[in-house]
């Protein structure tokens, strides 16, 4: 892969020139589709202060509880707004990614991302580490709602939506297991994907993922040079 | 004491051993025919399959040698649960029940092994022989698919067995005999409207016993749609699934076999058997056994092209076929040919 | 829904569970206590109707299920933590990967969102020519499907039809992509080539092939009175309760629900500019999935003759920097793949790579309804149900 840039190239200047015309446009980031805008509307009068935020994200409604209104706003947007439809359940870590050895910023190896160190929270954003997200969807409107609400640190549990969604009962023992929070009153929750002597939740951010940890992308070391180019180059990417 | 063979006379010791060899000659080779025919070529050219048509060059017919190769390889296993003697018990008793079919099937009018003078109800007795070896093998190889393999075998048995006998009775009764050789001999003498040239094969009369037979033979053989006790899509292979190379090979022997034997069956209760009107003595013995198997032959073409075709029922609809359907036709074709017998 | 006699989860968070007792927490999950009436079957995971390694416990009462409780997992690869170590342009060939029938139409979904969060648009050849790949994937797919159900049934010979007719759609996705199955050929920003010379002739000939083949299932199986039997009133999703369980696609739509993303989601792909119609089947059985999927690939082949005649020409690529770095933002995007609702919540946060990527794969929730599903069934339908929600084990485990 690129080994080739200076590693200045990868500042936001130096591709600035070549992406002129792909510069981000600001007003797509918070446009609301008419069927999301009703959705919102709906359940932001039905709710309340329960609402902390709520905001347009590409089309869609992203809306954040708080975490004892879970359930009742999947209860609202299932019997009441007609969301029928359990896209899915995911939780989220949004701890810093931990560096890779090798992988920092400057040092002219784009095979990995270098994730921004300081803590920053997605639309609608967040009280603490984790949150966790769902998405409903209306088959009769043809649109839907992205519902966040945040997870305390020191209880880590959160309403289970099972009784509202029976789909929720895989999606939450796969949060359960990939994230360690627990869901009140899902009736089992058990791994779903792992060995049950899996010690550890995966997708938490400081769960290392031991393959990049022992050896280095292979992707880096099998570099080849690029035509007119000088193989040195590579090699000295790789030391650094 | 002497026997007749072919005009020779011979003595007993002699004939059969002679009658043992060619049985067992003939069963598996009639399985290979059968096999390599049907299950290799036709089915290749229906299904478009590529693989067996390859082999050997010439239409792949290396295939079927191939194939007998790789199950002589193959490690003969045992699981560890099983019961070891009844497990190796099982093929054989399978095997054997096909074996005993071909003893009363006449190819000519002196070539046959015996002439049981109740032929009909031995061949379609030992036939069911053969699902005391499924239950075996099912019982035997402690596995939960085998033995829901062979219970579903032992149901099956139980609801087909009676149309299979029933659509026989018509042509029992239509002959008066349950020899089969004399049930050929019935269709060799008949006529057609004074026209003798053809004699009377009785699936003109017994079309409705011919269809009832040819549905409850592929349910005794579990061929699709029949095939619940295989089910290679739910039950992975039924009662066959611990088994391995040649054991395996057994009951393929038997599967095919017994079709051949089926077929054989069919052919002669209904096609006329092995007998060309106006052709009498060694002249019949010689041209018997090919006038057989090409009834054969066209006999096993349509258990296979229906075997192709249809998915499978279920164990339920299997069984609702067969009583609420099968059996009162059989027995309403028994009531007319009864009626019809006395009055003509 | 199955329940099991485990205590609640106390404070803890983790709940800890004692392996010995997870060895048999599948019969505990139907409250099995062994006895002799009872008969429990583990269907896989090497068994011939899961295609690959999903395992359904299953109590049996003689042939009838009492309770079932798939168990995944066997093929689980992390994609979503892999996704976290890699950059975007690397993503693509790991979610090749997660249902691999139909490929190209998992990287559809991803490859929007990056763009959608850059703010990229994909030119009008480039959209077009994506469509006739998506929708060419989805043919293949379900021409295995019409193919797979007969041989689960029963029938064989479907089955070499599925996978022959199959064989020439594949080879149209192999002539542009060069990848059979892989193809890994979208680029944010557009694709990685134009259609080969010759491309839209060899097409238009297939779709004429795909139409036969087509009419030849209609009458070998759908027109069948065994399968008829087999799949009429076997495994019956009622509307509400499969949209609850995020059952999606083809199989919602075969129970009486006319939603199709391609028509009803944030608009994607060139399906507006086309003349297509959404296929639904009020039953809701195994025979209306297996109907529902047969009208949509006749459909999609309309759509893929439309999509050829209406072909715009101009560049394959938009302008994209050479290191793609995606701003910092979220969005959501869905599309209707061949087994359902696709979709990736992509969360950035200004890198080379995504911050977090939730993949929300079709089959993991259309199979999640089994246990529900399956009840009071015979051992027999139990292969129906399972081909007719036909489902891939790289979409259930990812």
């Amino acid at each position: 892969m690129a080994a080739d840039a200076p590693p200045e190239a990868e500042t936001e200047a130096a591709v600035a020139p070549d992406a002129a015309e792909a510069e981000p446009v600001a007003e797509p980031r918070t446009t609301l589709l008419p069927g999301a805008a009703a959705l919102l509307e709906k359940l932001l009068a039905r709710l309340g202060d329960a609402v902390i935020e709520s905001a347009a994200c590409y089309g869609d409604a992203v809306v954040r509880v708080k975490p004892e209104a879970w359930l009742q706003a999947a209860r609202i947007a299932h019997d009441e707004l007609g969301c029928d439809y359990l896209s899915f359940i995911a939780g989220i870590d949004w701890m810093p990614t931990p560096t890779v050895a090798g992988a920092e910023e400057g040092s002219g190896d784009t095979s990995a991302p270098v994730q921004p160190r300081e803590t920053t929270y997605g639309v609608a954003g967040s009280a603490g580490r984790f949150q966790v997200f769902a998405r409903v969807d209306s088959t009769n409107a043809g649109a839907g709602l992205t519902l966040k609400t945040d997870i305390t640190t020191d209880t880590m549990r959160v309403d289970s939506w099972c009784s509202v969604y029976p789909g929720a009962d895989w999606h939450e023992r796969e949060a359960w297991e990939m994230y360690g929070f627990a869901f009140t009153g899902h009736p089992a929750l058990r791994h779903l994907y792992l060995p049950a002597e899996f010690e550890g939740h995966p997708l938490r951010k400081d769960f290392p993922l031991l393959a990049r940890e022992v050896k280095p992308w292979p992707g880096l070391v099998d570099v080849e040079p690029m035509p007119g180019e000088e193989p040195g180059d590579d090699e000295a990417a790789v030391e650094a | 004491m002497t026997h007749l063979l072919l005009g020779l006379q011979i003595g007993w010791g002699t004939t059969l051993a002679i009658k043992t060899l060619v049985v067992l000659a003939l069963v598996p080779l009639s399985a290979l025919i059968l096999g390599y025919v049907f299950l290799l070529k036709m089915m290749s050219h229906m299904q478009s399959r590529l693989g067996p048509m390859d082999p050997g060059g010439f239409h792949g017919w290396f295939q079927l040698i191939g194939d007998g190769i790789k199950f002589m390889q193959k490690e003969d296993l045992t699981p560890a649960d099983a019961d070891p003697r009844v497990f190796a018990l099982a093929p054989v008793v399978v095997v054997m029940s096909t074996f005993l079919i071909f003893v009363v099937i006449p190819a000519g009018p002196r070539v046959q092994v015996s002439n049981l003078n109740v032929g009909v109800f031995y061949a379609l007795a030992v036939s069911s022989l053969s699902v005391i070896g499924v239950l075996m093998a099912g019982w035997a190889s402690a596995n939960k698919y085998a033995l829901l393999g062979a219970l579903r075998a032992a149901a099956q048995l139980i609801a087909y067995e009676l149309p299979l006998v029933l659509a026989v009775v018509g042509v029992v009764v239509q002959a008066g005999t349950m020899s089969l050789q004399g049930i050929v001999l019935f269709q060799q003498s008949g006529n057609l409207f004074g026209f003798g040239g053809l004699g009377f094969p009785l699936i003109l009369t017994q079309f409705v016993g011919f269809a009832l037979f040819m549905v409850a033979a592929q349910a005794e053989l579990t061929q699709p749609p029949f095939d619940m006790p295989v089910a290679e899509s739910e039950l992975v292979a039924g009662y066959m699934v611990e088994y391995t190379g040649f054991r395996f090979l057994f009951f393929f022997i038997g599967e095919f076999g017994t079709a051949f034997a089926f077929a054989a069956l069919a052919a002669t209760l209904f096609l006329g058997g092995w007998a060309l009107p106006g052709v009498h003595g060694t002249t019949a013995d010689l041209l018997g056994p090919i006038v057989l198997f090409v009834k054969i032959m066209l006999v096993a073409f349509l258990m296979f092209w229906a075997r192709f075709t249809y998915p499978r029922f279920r164990e339920d609809q299997l069984q609702a076929l067969a009583w609420k359907w099968l059996i009162p036709i059989a027995l309403g074709n028994i009531l007319v040919t009864g009626i019809l017998k006395v009055a003509f | 829904m199955t329940t099991t006699d485990l205590p609640p989860p106390g404070d803890l968070p983790e709940v800890q569970i004692d392996p010995a007792i997870y060895r048999h927490l599948a019969d505990a999950q139907v409250n099995v206590e062994l006895d002799t009436g009872d008969m429990i079957l583990s269907l896989g995971p090497q068994h011939p109707a899961t295609h690959g390694t999903l395992r359904l416990v299953v109590r049996l009462d003689g042939e009838r299920v009492i309770a079932a409780d798939p168990i995944i997992g066997y093929m689980h690869r992390g994609y979503e933590k892999l996704t976290e170590y890699r950059t975007y342009p690397q993503i693509t060939t790991l979610i090749n990967r997660i249902d691999w029938l139909s490929s190209f139409a998992n990287e559809v979904p991803f490859v929007h969102a990056a763009e959608q969060l850059m703010g990229i648009e994909a030119p009008p050849r480039a959209v077009y020519i994506r469509t006739v790949l998506t929708e060419l994937s989805r043919i293949a797919t379900f021409l295995l499907f019409l193919g797979e159900m007969g041989l689960q049934v029963g029938a064989i010979t479907p089955a070499f039809y599925g996978f022959r007719d199959r064989e020439y759609v594949l080879n149209l996705i192999e002539a542009v992509t060069g990848g059979r199955f892989h193809p890994n050929f979208n680029r944010i920003g557009g694709l990685k080539d134009d259609f080969p010379w010759g491309f839209t002739a060899e097409c238009r000939q297939v779709m004429r092939r795909v139409f036969e083949s087509c009419d030849t299932f209609e009458d070998l199986v759908l027109g069948n009175p065994i399968f008829e039997q087999r799949t009429r009133s076997i495994g019956i999703i009622p509307p509400d309760l499969g949209a609850a369980y995020g059952v999606s696609g083809s199989n919602l739509r075969a129970s009486g629900v006319d939603w199709d993303l391609r028509r009803d989601a944030k608009p994607y792909l060139a399906y507006n500019e086309l003349d297509w119609k959404v296929w639904t089947h009020p039953d809701g059985d195994s025979f209306a999935r297996y109907w529902v999927r047969l009208q949509e690939t006749r459909e999609s082949a309309r759509m893929v003759l439309q999509l050829l005649d209406g072909m715009p020409s101009g560049p394959i690529m938009a302008k994209v920097p050479r290191i793609i770095k995606v701003p910092a933002g979220e969005v959501w995007v869905n599309t209707e793949n061949p087994l359902g609702e696709m979709g990736y919540y992509v969360i950035s946060k200004g890198a080379t790579g995504p911050f977090r990527v939730k993949i929300r794969s079709a089959s993991f929730s259309n199979v999640s309804i089994l246990p529900w599903l399956l009840k009071g069934v015979y051992v027999p339908d139990i292969v129906t149900i399972l081909a007719g929600l036909y489902f891939i084990l790289g979409d259930i485990d990812r």
